[in-house]
């Protein structure tokens, strides 16, 4: 009994923590190249609905997930252009992308509520499948969650052990140096705030293609709230947040297990403790030491002008 | 000639009034698009367009937030000139009563709430006879005795819905259990297929959903388990394994006040309509479910709208097996709608 509660729960965990993944991943590029994005859960719901409407239309699944992709990506590239050449707060813009992106998907999602469409179905990967206890939780799932697998470790790699990293890294921490380098610092930021759209986009169609396969409106839930709060908890790394996207979605799974095995721990103070955990990390990284190496990139939400040559 | 002219023209007047179409507004806490609660709702103002046409004129506004809002928007209506508003959720009872005292010619009703005035009615429908007749069917098809309940949030209309749901099962089989699990929330598709998965895990094998989407039904359907819904028809979520729904149909009631309206016997009340009315129902039975079972609920249905049998008649023991209510008493709707304890059957906690 207890063993099925724990396979479950991992299984669970790696269902729920795949959208949050992807939606924490696109931010940590945003963010890295100095653009704080809030607009994750617009992004999200954008990407949820085209997702379904194209999976509806055209019974295909991967063109939905590549079409949700792209519409979350012009959203972000509205967030890019508004902060970016025009230089206005961040915070501000990326606000208005959620309730931009949650009114939009409402409206044109109303004709798709209460229909049902094709999903995304586990796929088992030959040998790894097989290995004892863990096998089947990791390696017969939808293709989606292994793209999650894939891309986390690639963006470590991209962000750390490649020139582009390297300079997506500078924009982020030393516009103007990253300039006087010969870094279009501007296009930097255009670029990783719209793939970051892109990714959220994906996370949304995740929701609509493969844990349900449905449509409501508002069907993220917070989740693009989470997204925000777990590049903190992440400390803007990749491979830590793919910790913390399973952490966390294990965490939301674990209250049901926990119900259903009479365990007299509130699911209120279970859901808590991320939350907490990310307030540790942030005081953490707080003193001016820990900052330099682990806190958010020095030039995040600050607009860059290059100085005036006198 | 005067005279006639001036006769004309109240004759005009007259005609116009008559003719121009009773103004039907309707306040909804969610968006249509819900696929739940407001669309129920929503599927209520249609039938009202549909069966009144152009005597009546109907709109209706979506996702209207609680507090100020909501009284500069009823405000707004009631001096715009819509003879009827209807507020369709509790969290609008106050701003209801409140603009209702302004504006005592025009018709207010609100849904699940308890204040009225001259012109303010209440109104809900016992949505908990038709969770009884679904819980006869799960009884009946369950093979194992375990039988999954997502629901909402611990608030007595979620607990009367578990408790008439578990009575319902276990009058075809007395040993069943049904085990509750808490999503916390009314609106999150994907927690709610999460919570009936760990369900099924544990051995339950029919699901009964309470929650707004249709999640909970695909997770059945997935895993092999018969389902449940709530609201509205779900068959296209769960197409092989679908039983039927506890259903609400709204426009019954709304179509009925109308015409009350219309021919002036409109009077302020707390309206609790059930299976005898309409309001409440079952969506269609699947074939799923053996004829014989069919015959049953409908047998039950039918003693439940004459009045012949209540949900709630005793006796009923609560969790820990203690008698709650005596053999031919019953429980009162002042009992029903405070209801803060289960029957004996349910496994699951009420979080204090």
């Amino acid at each position: 009994m207890s063993h099925d509660i724990l396979t479950s729960t991992f299984a669970g965990a790696i269902r729920s923590g795949t959208p949050l993944l992807f939606a924490t991943l696109g931010e940590i590029l945003a963010e890295r190249s100095g653009i704080l994005n809030l607009g994750v859960e617009g992004m999200m719901l954008i990407g949820a609905f085209t997702g379904f409407a194209v999976s509806y239309t055209t019974s295909n699944l991967w063109l939905a997930v590549v079409a949700a992709m792209g519409a979350a990506a012009i959203l972000a590239s509205l967030h890019a252009f508004v902060s970016i050449t025009l230089k206005v707060n961040q915070v501000v813009s990326g606000l208005a992308l959620v309730f931009l992106g949650a009114g939009l998907s409402g409206f044109w999602g109303q004709r798709f509520v209460g229909i049902q469409s094709v999903s995304f179905v586990n796929v088992k990967i030959p040998l790894l499948a097989e290995i004892p206890f863990v096998g089947n939780i990791l390696f017969n799932r939808d293709p989606l969650v292994y793209v999650g697998y894939v891309l986390a470790p690639f963006i470590w790699w991209y962000l750390y052990k490649t020139k582009y990293g390297m300079n997506l890294r500078a924009v982020g921490e030393a516009p103007g140096a990253a300039d006087a380098r010969g870094i279009n610092v501007s296009l930097t930021r255009y670029i990783y705030t719209i793939m970051g759209g892109a990714l959220a986009g994906l996370g949304g169609a995740y929701l609509s293609l493969a844990y349900t396969s449905m449509w409501v409106e508002n069907m993220t839930a917070g989740r693009g709230w989470i997204a925000v709060v777990l590049v903190i908890f992440a400390i803007w790394d990749p491979l830590l947040a793919m910790l913390g996207a399973y952490l966390f979605g294990g965490i939301s799974v674990l209250q049901f297990g926990l119900q259903v095995t009479q365990t007299p721990i509130p699911p209120n103070i279970m859901k808590m403790f991320p939350y907490l955990f990310t307030v540790l990390v942030m005081l953490f990284t707080s003193s001016e030491k820990m900052k330099k190496r682990f806190g958010a990139p020095s030039a995040l939400g600050v607009p860059y002008s290059r100085e005036e040559k006198t | 000639m005067k005279k006639l002219l001036l006769l004309l023209a109240v004759l005009l007047v007259a005609v116009v009034a008559i003719a121009s179409p009773l103004k039907v507004a309707f306040i909804y806490v969610g968006p249509v698009g819900d696929a739940g609660w407001t669309y129920a709702h929503d599927l209520g103002r249609q039938y009202v367009q549909n069966v009144f046409g152009n005597k009546v004129q109907v709109t209706y506004i979506e996702s209207v937030p609680e507090g100020a809002e909501a009284i500069t928007v009823l405000k707004s209506l009631a001096s715009r000139g819509f003879n009827v508003i209807y507020t369709t959720s509790f969290s609008y009872m106050n701003q209801t009563f409140q603009v209702a005292k302004q504006f005592p010619k025009v018709i207010f009703e609100n849904c699940s709430g308890y204040k009225t005035l001259p012109n303010m009615g209440d109104y809900f429908g016992r949505i908990y006879q038709a969770e009884f007749l679904t819980g006869l069917i799960a009884g009946a098809m369950t093979k194992d005795g375990k039988i999954g309940y997502v629901a909402a949030y611990p608030i007595p209309e979620v607990i009367r819905g578990i408790d008439a749901f578990t009575i319902g099962v276990r009058m075809v089989n007395p040993k069943a259990t049904v085990q509750v699990v808490w999503v916390n929330s009314w609106y999150d598709p994907a927690t709610e297929k999460e919570a009936a998965i760990s369900l099924i895990n544990a051995g339950c094998d029919v699901i009964k959903s309470e929650t707004d989407s249709a999640a909970p039904l695909q997770a059945a359907e997935e895993h092999h388990v018969y389902a449940i819904g709530y609201n509205t028809d779900m068959i296209k979520f769960a197409p092989h394994y679908y039983l039927t729904s506890a259903v609400f149909n709204w426009g019954k009631f709304y179509v009925s006040d109308i015409k009350k309206i219309m021919n002036g016997t409109w009077k302020s009340q707390k309206y609790w309509g059930g299976l005898d009315d309409g309001v409440v129902g079952l969506a269609p039975i699947t074939n799923n479910v053996p004829e014989q079972v069919k015959k049953l609920v409908k047998a039950m249905e039918n003693e439940l709208k004459d009045h012949k049998f209540r949900v709630f008649d005793g006796p009923i023991y609560d969790q820990n097996g203690k008698l709650k209510v005596a053999a031919g008493q019953t429980l009162s709707d002042q009992d029903l709608l405070s209801m803060d304890w289960f029957v004996e059957g349910v496994i699951g906690k009420i979080p204090k």
